[in-house]
């Protein structure tokens, strides 16, 4: 095919996933249902590898559909399906725009080398020590992140903007939201690829895809075998070198009349940019000559599809604790493990299969969902946690398991996440105003959706709080309405592995329906 | 002094308005003094809406509290994540039919909004009470921003001396008072005055500071309604403010309506079966002559459906 409606395709069809992709992550109003964002979502190569790992149902194996499409086509996931190629793909063009010299890219000799092997370290430390290299370099997930920290301000900002002109007219259709403060620590990293992967598309095309990105790099050795792939035209082509010029992958070698299909993203520029027709997009007939095997690559792609393939059954023997019913344990008063997000079953589970794609933390309507710093540990940062002194999780909602891309939160009935327990409630009375100013307060109680925190008889008329962690399913309400400062009088310490908290019990009161009024 | 300061409020309101309007609001606030048969109409035996239409109207309709062109807030307590049945909240078909009326009566515009505690979209949905509202023709207005409160001083408050307050309730002609009667687990109960801790911005401050001397001090501030609704349709009897099951509520198939909103809150606790000195705010409340707690002394309509 040499129709330049290739490349129009591309790019509707790529400006309609973007689209999607930022109105998924900055939806501030949290309106999308989660059946459309885990239908856009189910695609993305990474997120649907562990989810497959840990679901091994053929309904989740969006990523062998990837494998099936790279087959056929080539590496088309990079232009038309992964967020992050798009968004580099804009900064290309503003990149061009603003700089000719950005624009002319030439071919450049591929980074063999340093490309494999942050495919290999990303592939073995994923099955060995954790995702954490993986989620530091899954495209989706730093698509994400970037998005979450740094676009969906500037969304809210533009909605408060609105919010307070339409106020002006009596009109309240939009409200004014808060936008989070800047964690520097918990943004850096965010904050450094974002700059990192903006500035290297800026000026060189896709390099960030062809030099750093794993999956880029995976695709690349996939697309190898690829059915449909760009190819010359030798007769017609006049070696007048635009194409080469013009490819963001730096990756057509017009002297040779070679394409470098382990770099080409399937953009189709070069098919419009030249002026002989004699770049086309089709069947390449293998030839004979020069079939040069190179049997290291062919094993790594060997290693690299087995192991892929081998991680369901590797998932069987990790399979996520149920909650399991257990009396309370006495807790040290200070706070000994972070709360993990409900769904997630287990600080362990978590790290094994989140990737720190930031979806949960932007879902979450209530914004009790933070990047970790370190209180996972090293290999846990920008992991989801819950931060208590910021909000508290609704008792009503399941939403941030529902979105999971990774399924690192698993899917929760409302009726078991109301059973789940993330954490356990600790109550310090040295801390509490009923014992220090001596005046009646309530507020961890009153807020407690179980009434794990009551209140029993204390000096005089006032009552203080107790607690009975075995209905406390450690949303942190409590703690996040404690008003005592700096410290809490009333905390949740997570659990490592969620248990099972028992229902309330349910009691009539012996209050009965008046038929005369008492006063 | 206070009711200095009710004057001058009310010509402040009155002139942008025009000054008609001010004279006007001052008679129409002696006449409910004056003429008011009734200092407090309960009524049993009904659906929440249909009390009310009968209550309101012992008391000469809501006209004798709102003006043609005015503009009114309505302020029920949405503070919970709960569906209605739970009792949590204001029921809504109470909070809906307020509105009819006040509309009726040709008030420009109705705006209902609560500082909620569980999550403010989930519980104006979930409560009911947004569609209720917007269905009657109010308009909701969200207070889940610090922008939308501003800051006022309380002249008198012993710990509450400044607050932030949403800005409706100081902007809007006339205030109506929509709690609905709850077990409190600190202050054993929840009515009319500790209903205000929904239109102040930092409630932390209030239970750090002695929580029943600020719902005393916060009754201080000039603003008050001018008149009280209290919804004793389903009553969380335990588990208050919040609950947990249906086994919290029994239903009470009642209302009380009254300008007096220490009355209502001593009548109230009758209802609830506390007694009303344990509830230690109504007895200060009553001392600073906030209201009378003594209500055999009152002139109270009661009424049985």
């Amino acid at each position: 095919m040499r129709s330049p409606f290739l490349r129009s395709f591309r790019i509707f069809f790529s400006a309609l996933i973007f689209l999607c992709f930022l109105v998924v992550f900055s939806d501030f109003k949290y309106l999308i249902p989660s059946k459309y964002i885990n239908l856009l979502l189910s695609l993305q190569f990474v997120p649907s590898i562990l989810k497959f790992h840990d679901l091994g149902t053929l309904v989740t194996a969006g990523f062998s559909a990837v494998l099936i499409l790279t087959i056929i086509t080539g590496r088309t996931y990079c232009s038309f399906l992964c967020p992050l190629g798009i968004v580099q793909d804009i900064s290309s063009r503003i990149g061009g725009r603003i700089r000719k010299k950005f624009r002319r890219y030439g071919y450049k000799r591929p980074f063999t080398i340093l490309r494999y092997t942050i495919l290999a370290l990303t592939l073995a430390i994923s099955l060995i020590g954790g995702v954490w290299l993986l989620t530091l370099l899954d495209p989706y997930s730093i698509f994400g992140r970037s998005v979450t920290y740094f676009i969906k301000p500037v969304v809210i900002t533009i909605n408060n903007f609105f919010a307070w002109i339409l106020e002006k007219f009596d009109n309240y259709s939009l409200s004014h939201i808060t936008i989070s403060g800047f964690r520097l620590l918990s943004y850096a990293i965010p904050a450094a690829f974002m700059l990192l992967f903006g500035l290297l598309s800026f000026m060189k095309g896709r390099l960030y895809c062809n030099m750093i990105c794993p999956v880029g790099t995976l695709l690349g050795l996939v697309s190898k075998v690829s059915l449909l792939r760009i190819k010359f035209d030798e007769s017609k082509c006049t070696k007048c070198g635009r194409c080469s010029v013009g490819c963001k992958s730096s990756c057509i070698d017009f002297i040779q009349q070679k394409v470098d299909v382990s770099r080409c993203v399937d953009c189709f520029n070069c098919i419009k940019i030249c002026p002989d027709k004699a770049l086309s997009y089709g069947i390449v007939r293998l030839k004979k000559k020069e079939h040069v095997v190179d049997p290291d690559k062919r094993k790594f792609v060997a290693g690299a599809l087995a192991m892929i393939l081998g991680l369901p059954g590797l998932a069987k023997g990790q399979d996520k604790k149920t909650p399991v019913p257990q009396n309370a344990s006495t807790v040290p008063e200070n706070r000994t493990t972070p709360v993990c997000p409900p769904g997630a079953g287990s600080i362990e589970d978590l790290k094994k299969d989140c990737t720190a794609c930031s979806l949960c933390i932007t879902s979450c309507p209530n914004g009790v969902l933070i990047p970790a710093i370190l209180q996972y540990g090293i290999e846990g940062m920008m992991l989801p946690v819950m931060d208590y002194h910021k909000s508290f999780c609704t008792f009503n909602c399941t939403r941030c398991t529902e979105v999971c891309p990774t399924y690192a939160l698993r899917p929760l009935v409302l009726e078991a996440k109301k059973l789940t327990q993330l954490g356990k409630v600790n109550f310090i009375k040295d801390n509490c105003i009923v014992k220090t100013e001596k005046t009646a307060c309530g507020a961890c109680s009153e807020s407690c959706p179980t009434k794990a925190v009551y209140m029993i008889p204390y000096e005089g008329n006032l009552l203080i709080p107790e607690t009975n962690v075995n209905i406390c399913i450690g949303c942190g309400h409590c703690e996040f309405a404690c008003p005592t400062k700096p410290y809490k009088a009333i905390f949740v310490d997570g659990n490592p592995v969620h248990q099972a908290a028992e229902k309330p019990a349910e009691e009539k009161s012996d209050i009965e329906t008046p038929v005369e009024f008492p006063f | 002094m206070r009711r200095r300061d009710f004057i001058k409020k009310s010509a402040g309101a009155g002139m942008v308005a025009g000054a008609a309007f001010s004279i006007g609001g001052f008679k129409s606030f002696r006449a409910v003094k004056e003429n008011d048969k009734y200092d407090m109409v309960a009524v049993m035996g009904g659906n929440p809406d249909a009390m009310f239409d009968l209550g309101i109207q012992e008391l000469g309709g809501i006209g004798t509290f709102v003006r043609k062109g005015q503009t009114v807030v309505v302020k029920p307590n949405i503070g919970w994540d709960v569906i209605p049945e739970l009792a949590a909240n204001t029921n809504p078909l109470l909070v809906k039919r307020i509105i009819e009326h006040c509309l009726k009566a040709g008030t420009k515009d109705v705006y209902v909004f609560d500082h909620t505690i569980d999550n403010g979209v989930n519980c104006y949905k979930n409560s009911g009470i947004e569609k209720a509202a917007k269905s009657a023709g109010a308009k909701v207005v969200p207070a889940i921003s610090e922008k939308y409160f501003q800051e006022v001083e309380i002249p008198g408050g012993i710990k509450l001396k400044k607050t932030k307050v949403h800005e409706l309730i100081l902007e809007a002609d006339v205030f109506i008072n929509v709690p609905v009667l709850k077990d409190h687990n600190s202050t054993r109960m929840t009515c009319c005055l500790k209903n205000m801790m929904g239109v102040v911005w930092d409630r932390g401050f209030w239970h750090a500071n002695n929580l029943n001397q600020c719902i005393v001090d916060y009754a201080l501030f000039h603003k008050k309604p001018a008149l009280n609704i209290i919804d004793c349709y389903n009553v969380l009897v335990k588990h208050g403010p919040q609950g947990v099951s249906k086994a919290d509520v029994v239903q009470m198939k009642s209302q009380i309506i009254t300008t007096d909103w220490v009355a209502g809150d001593t009548a109230a606790s009758k209802m609830l079966g506390v007694e009303t000195s344990r509830i230690e705010y109504i007895p200060m409340a009553h001392k600073l002559g906030l209201g009378n707690m003594e209500i055999d002394q009152l002139n109270i309509k009661r009424i049985k459906m």
